[in-house]
């Protein structure tokens, strides 16, 4: 085995902290490198992180829909306002990999990126990698490491079955976006295939009627909130294309993010999805026998959320645990 | 033999040759010599950066400015490009697409200037934008404002410069992006019927000056050297055009229905080895578009024997013109009327063109014509699939390519020993010279009039109005080509193209050497850790993409994750992605002939920020001696024509990944 170069977890926590592009590449190496000694690396870089960034500051956005609905294009044309208005903007895209080869062609990037050279923008493209209807496990650390850097977090990834789950759980707002005339997103809605996102988007609005069809029938479909004070979901008509509604469509994200800060819902959730992806990770690195050594998955998760140390601190304890464990058999 | 004299003669087609370099005072230069050497007409290459709508001293304009073309910035470089040259007694092409409306504004400004009557002016523009989406790459615009650009054009030159060609529908670039014959019909064929459905509807031309409108149209087409088929394609091309003209458009005048082309004959399958046999190759490719008199260009243009290896010579320029001049000159072609007429075979082939050509045109009207086709990017998937396929075929030997593979042994040529390795060479210092007659010009000009003149186009472009007054206008007051591209895309926007390389997985080919590669590739992930992750990204402003695509959709076969980045990339973005996106080699595509500035530029930015680690790549056209350079810079591989063995390409792209990760290399695949 060659030996792996790999930086001081702590410093590189530091760098990124501090907006250093290079360090934030780095980090997602890291992360991203299935050897054992880059998987200590990336998790005591986590636990290194201020835990302030990542439970009570900025905004993670997931983006999802079916393949064609224009997600990269609407992206694009979001990431054009926000950046005017001085938003810096880190941004994973996911796309499917090809299951005869492992490759894949990563071409979001492509649609999403700014014409012009731009600092304040950074996106890193994500193969599936073989993680059927799920996103890969790199996602949510990947997310953590953009969230300490950027004001911004957008993560954009095809939606089918578990994606809608895994990407509920990675997001603070979860935004899908329905293709025009096509039924697929009213019946996964109504048959409850589809988590219920946070924000409902129809994109093509030039297209014209059928566009403000889906746009009926999916209010139709939505169950009214219970009370005031809950999040009424709305159903947003954008054209990507033509650039209408794309201002109204960030500030309906702007004001997602304020009612969860209001409902004190923000801190909450995002420790629930930590603990659900630390559960996720440790499943993978350890296997599901792993996991059973310190004490199986539902015991976990409720140590986890009743726990007073953050969830990345936890996760470092299980793996430490977990791995002393091994060394013993 | 029977006299020469009393023979009656058709009279020859348009002879050109595609040309201009460096600044517009060497390329005047050029032109006049090769006007007194027979040339009939003049054909303008216009560097990139006057092709996309930049000045020459714009950042993307590093390093390309003079280089595939001659720089045309405002008014006094078209002044000094057509000096002591009679605009009324010229017939010049230009090809220039997306900022048409502003050379012409140009062009025609100059010769107001020059007090000629516009009525007198006699040329073509290419002015064909869809084809840029496909294949080319020089567009600005989106197709919607494009296409109303396209329009204006033509309603202005009707009504003004009636003897212009305003637009050449070109089938070339489609056959380079690995068009089939019947694709290259059906979708120029479309894009002719898009062009006329626009100027139909925009409403300036009366119905009974419209089948003027589609006499003006002309097309612009690739043989390529299976040049019994191409001679079957012109005369299914001239078969399908009368029958569109005359039932979608009720042109009754045959004369204005005739499929009028110019042509420049394949230069996809000119080869880098034994470069000399691309002369018979030229040769045969010509005999296609000449030889059948019902079906004959009306202006011709050859490549140089040597355009594999870079940009040609005034002497290899003055050879292609010589093939012309010996063909329409000296044999007796032009002697007899057409020699395919009732032929058998070639009927049949037509028809079968025909049939084939007529099926796609369906497939691309039922999805609401060409535009829409290339928007869903249905039209670049089947440009790009084809184009695979020929490389498979090249590969597994099916298709014969000599000196390539097979009959690859060679002696030494003498034809490219002598000291400058047989091609040209722009100076840099031609840039520099640009620039500061850019800059002077700016400083010399009448500001309040230019300002003035670019608020009246910005105005115009709003609106409904025909774009062209206020263009030449804008040309008249000294306002520079960045200048009009920058107003403009202000107003409407920049096209962002579908790449066309989301195509399925194929495994065909030769299927052991790629489970070796899978292999390979698998063995690395595991020692590195990470899947192996590739950037493909074009530096500048070239925008044949072809190249670029194949390596991607190739990388992803054998199991790369690719990161495909698409064209007009500053270095300092091509860095900025490399280090976005943590790959572990970045792969560069270069045919301008800008390789050694924009290469050197992007391993420097790459050393900014800690990646000098990571290995590049390049290829494109590169003659031999930069190889050395660009190894020199740093570039671990350089890739050129020559090397058409994608397996071996992918196979030596493991190994370098390998060898800067410490790990030994496996060699060749075999």
């Amino acid at each position: 085995m060659i030996p792996l170069e790999l930086p001081d977890p702590l410093q590189l926590a530091e760098a990124i902290v501090q907006g250093n592009r290079s360090a934030v590449a780095n980090a997602l190496n890291i992360i991203d490198n299935k050897r054992p000694e880059a998987k200590e690396c990336s998790a005591q870089l986590l636990s290194a992180l201020p835990q302030k960034k990542l439970l009570e500051e900025g905004h993670l956005i997931g983006i999802t829909g079916p393949p064609g609905a224009g997600k990269s294009s609407l992206v694009s044309a979001l990431i054009h306002i926000w950046r005017k208005a001085g938003v810096s903007i880190g941004v994973l895209a996911v796309d499917p990999s090809s299951r005869i080869s492992g490759g894949a062609l990563l071409g979001d990037r492509l649609r999403i990126k700014l014409p012009q050279f731009d600092e304040g923008l950074f996106i890193r493209s994500l193969a599936s990698r073989g993680h059927l209807g799920g996103l890969a496990s790199e996602v949510w650390p990947m997310g953590l490491v953009l969230l300490a850097c950027f004001d911004l977090v957008i993560i954009e990834t095809i939606g089918v079955g578990q994606t809608e789950i895994d990407i509920a759980n990675v997001s603070d707002t979860v935004c899908y976006i329905a293709q025009p005339a096509s039924g697929d997103s009213i019946q996964y809605l109504k048959s409850g295939v589809m988590e219920i996102p946070d924000v409902l988007v129809v994109n093509k609005s030039d297209l014209g009627t059928p566009a403000k069809k889906t746009a009926r029938e999916l209010t139709r479909c939505l169950v009214p909130p219970e009370s005031q004070t809950d999040w009424s979901i709305p159903v947003h008509l954008v054209s990507a294309s033509e650039g209408s509604g794309i201002e109204k469509l960030a500030q309906i994200f702007e004001e997602h993010r304020a009612w969860l800060s209001q409902a004190n819902k923000l801190t909450s959730s995002r420790v629930e999805h930590q603990a659900a992806w630390g559960i996720k990770l440790l499943r993978e690195e350890f296997g599901r026998h792993g996991l059973e050594l310190v004490g199986g998955e539902t015991t976990l998760l409720q140590q986890w959320t009743s726990h007073v140390a953050s969830p990345l601190e936890i996760f470092e304890v299980f793996r430490k645990k977990i791995l002393t464990h091994w060394k013993k058999i | 033999m029977e006299n020469a004299q009393t023979i009656k003669k058709d009279r020859p087609w348009l002879m050109r040759t595609y040309s201009g370099h460096s600044s517009a005072k060497a390329s005047n230069e050029l032109y006049r010599t090769n006007l007194a050497k027979g040339q009939t007409g003049l054909s303008v290459a216009f560097d990139l950066p006057t092709q996309t709508g930049y000045d020459s001293d714009h950042p993307l304009a590093y390093g390309e400015v003079g280089k595939v073309g001659v720089p045309i910035s405002h008014i006094e470089d078209m002044d000094q490009l057509f000096e002591e040259i009679p605009l009324d007694k010229m017939n010049t092409s230009m090809t220039i697409n997306a900022p048409t409306a502003w050379l012409m504004a140009l062009y025609f400004g100059l010769a107001e200037r020059r007090g000629i009557d516009l009525k007198l002016l006699n040329g073509t523009t290419q002015n064909d934008i869809v084809k840029e989406y496909l294949s080319r790459g020089t567009y600005i615009f989106p197709p919607g404002p494009s296409m109303r650009l396209t329009a204006d054009t033509i309603n202005y030159t009707v009504k003004n410069v009636p003897k212009w060609n305003p637009t050449n529908v070109c089938s070339y670039h489609l056959q380079e992006a690995g068009a089939t014959p019947v694709q290259e019909l059906a979708y120029a064929l479309s894009t002719g019927i898009a062009v006329l459905d626009k100027v139909k509807e925009s409403g300036e031309i009366s119905p009974e000056d419209f089948p003027q409108v589609v006499g003006r149209i002309s097309y612009f087409v690739n043989a390529g050297i299976r040049f019994v088929e191409e001679i079957c394609k012109l005369r299914a091309f001239t078969e399908l055009w009368d029958e569109i003209t005359e039932k979608r458009y009720g042109v009754e005048d045959s004369k204005l229905r005739r499929f009028r082309y110019g042509v420049q004959v394949n230069s996809l399958g000119l080869t880098e080895t034994q470069p000399e046999n691309n002369v018979q190759r030229i040769v045969l490719e010509m005999l296609a578009v000449v030889l059948s008199k019902n079906a004959r260009a009306r202006a011709v243009q050859l490549p140089a024997w040597n355009e594999a290896m870079g940009l040609p010579r005034p002497w290899d320029q003055q050879w292609s013109l010589r093939i012309q001049q010996v063909l329409a000159y000296e044999t007796d072609l032009l002697e007899y009327g057409d020699l395919f007429d009732g032929s058998p075979v070639i009927q049949e082939k037509v028809d079968a063109l025909v049939a084939g050509a007529r099926e796609e045109m369906s497939k691309v009207e039922s999805q609401g014509g060409i535009i829409h086709a290339i928007e869903s990017g249905y039209i670049k998937r089947e440009l790009v699939n084809s184009h695979m396929q020929r490389l498979r075929a090249i590969e597994s030997g099916d298709l014969k390519i000599i000196g390539i593979n097979c009959f690859e042994e060679t002696t030494d040529s003498p034809l490219t020993q002598g000291s400058d390795g047989g091609i040209m060479k722009v100076d840099p210092q031609a840039e520099r010279d640009q620039i500061e007659r850019l800059r002077a010009h700016k400083a010399n000009r009448n500001q309040q009039e230019a300002e003035a003149a670019l608020k009246g186009l910005e105005d115009t472009a709003k609106s409904d109005n025909n774009i062209m007054p206020a263009a030449i206008r804008c040309a008249q007051t000294g306002v520079t080509t960045g200048e009009w591209g920058n107003c403009l895309r202000e107003v409407f926007g920049e096209f962002r193209p579908p790449t066309g390389i989301d195509i399925s997985i194929q495994a065909k080919g030769n299927a052991e050497k790629i489970e070796q590669l899978r292999s390979r590739i698998k063995e690395t992930v595991e020692a590195i850790g990470r899947p192996l992750k590739l950037l493909v990204g074009k530096p500048g402003l070239d925008g044949h993409s072809n190249g670029a695509e194949q390596i991607a959709v190739k990388a992803r076969d054998v199991g790369f994750e690719v990161v495909y980045d698409g064209i007009r990339l500053t270095p300092q973005q091509i860095a900025q992605a490399a280090q976005e996106e943590g790959v572990h080699m970045v792969g560069l595509s270069i045919l301008s002939g800008s390789h050694l500035e924009l290469i050197k530029t992007v391993i420097e930015e790459m050393g900014n920020r800690d990646m000098k680690s990571t290995p590049v790549i390049a290829g494109g056209i590169i003659p031999v001696e930069d190889e050395k350079l660009l190894e020199g810079f740093g570039v671990k591989a350089v890739y050129t024509p020559k090397n058409f063995d994608m397996n071996a390409i992918m196979g030596d792209m493991v190994d370098i990944i390998r060898k800067s990760h410490g790990l030994e290399p496996y060699g060749n695949v075999v």
